[in-house]
């Protein structure tokens, strides 16, 4: 079996994927490609079940807010436990229509990575058969982890500048 | 031989084969020698309170050998740790399950006012939800300012009138917090 390393996965995903697979890049050594919405899915199930990737373990997926982009980055994590290596793959979606397709067909495991990602970040992963908030009270009227709102709770009133003499 | 302490007759009338005195004061001596607690702990401050259960401190000197893992039985619910908002109907209907009379002790920073976790998923302080009889400021406490807290708990339920939780005033601040 030919080795499995960085440049042999990016040969993989150009030669199946071509211009989808955009901004390779191998911060530390950490293997990163960014493709699009619509293929995401055909992307991690190709990384799944190909032989010479072989990327059959969901470590994560999570999100990043640029706010000045007015962008969502959804990040997925796989790890190729036989060949030890690991990618990231990120798809930018608008922050206005933050959607994307569930990972729960490939992984069970996606379920709760998807519905913490949702909580955070309001992403609706569309087909996930129960996305609802995990971690924060279902009272919560926001998606805390996104960067328009304060950080601090409104309710606080012993750390006004009075009492500090300001 | 250690010194044993007996605590002293509470103020009244003393006599030839007689002692007379009220009955919230025999009461009060009562309940507050054998409080049971309930530890509600949810972080580093609930470390402290082992610590103040073990032989060093010794909180079973108290009259609180007897942890009461049951609200129902409980006479003090000890609040120590981080309550997240999310846990914060949970605390509510532990203290709701408590029969009175009942006491509450807010024990560190962050069942005080919220300590350092001053963000949206955390409770700004447990008196937000429940009445609070004492705080017991520090982060964590040490075991010994947890005793004086259970002191200072001691004192109130020693000095409580019998008829406190059926006055007005009492069931106004009840209600407050939206507790029938």
């Amino acid at each position: 079996m030919a080795e499995v390393n960085n440049s042999s996965v990016i040969q993989l995903l150009a030669d199946r994927f071509g211009a989808k697979i955009s901004g390779v890049n191998e911060p530390y050594g950490l293997l990163t490609v960014e493709t699009t919405k619509d293929v995401i899915i055909d992307v991690l199930k190709f990384l799944k079940e190909t032989e010479g990737a072989g990327f059959a373990f969901l470590t994560d997926i999570t999100a990043v807010h640029y706010p000045d982009t007015k962008h969502i980055a959804v990040v997925y994590h796989l790890h190729n436990m036989v060949n030890k290596i690991r990618i990231r793959v990120k798809v930018f979606i608008h922050e206005q229509t933050p959607s994307i397709p569930t990972a729960t067909v490939l992984w069970n495991g996606a379920n709760w990575m998807e519905r913490e990602t949702y909580d955070f970040f309001g992403v609706k992963f569309e087909g996930h058969p129960d996305l609802r908030r995990i971690l924060n009270m279902d009272e919560l009227n926001v998606h805390p982890m996104l960067k328009q709102y304060p950080l601090e709770d409104p309710n606080r009133v012993d750390k006004k500048d009075e009492y500090f003499g300001r | 031989m250690s010194d044993i302490n007996i605590v002293d007759a509470p103020p009244g009338i003393e006599g030839s084969g007689f002692f007379a005195t009220s009955l919230d004061k025999v009461i009060g001596l009562a309940r507050s020698h054998s409080l049971w607690p309930l530890p509600f702990a949810t972080s580093c401050c609930g470390i402290e309170f082992m610590a103040t259960m073990g032989s060093h401190y010794d909180f079973g000197r108290f009259g609180s050998e007897r942890l009461s893992f049951s609200p129902r039985q409980a006479d003090l619910l000890m609040v120590m740790g981080t309550i997240a908002k999310k846990m914060s109907p949970v605390l509510k209907q532990v203290y709701l399950q408590m029969a009175e009379p009942r006491w509450v002790m807010a024990v560190g920073a962050c069942a005080s006012s919220g300590g350092i976790f001053d963000t949206y998923s955390v409770l700004q302080g447990i008196d937000e939800i429940i009445p609070v009889d004492v705080y017991v400021p520090g982060c964590p406490p040490r075991p010994e300012a947890i005793l004086d807290g259970f002191g200072k708990i001691q004192e109130l339920v020693k000095n409580e009138s019998g008829r406190r939780r059926d006055s007005d005033q009492y069931k106004q601040m009840l209600a407050s917090y939206g507790i029938e």
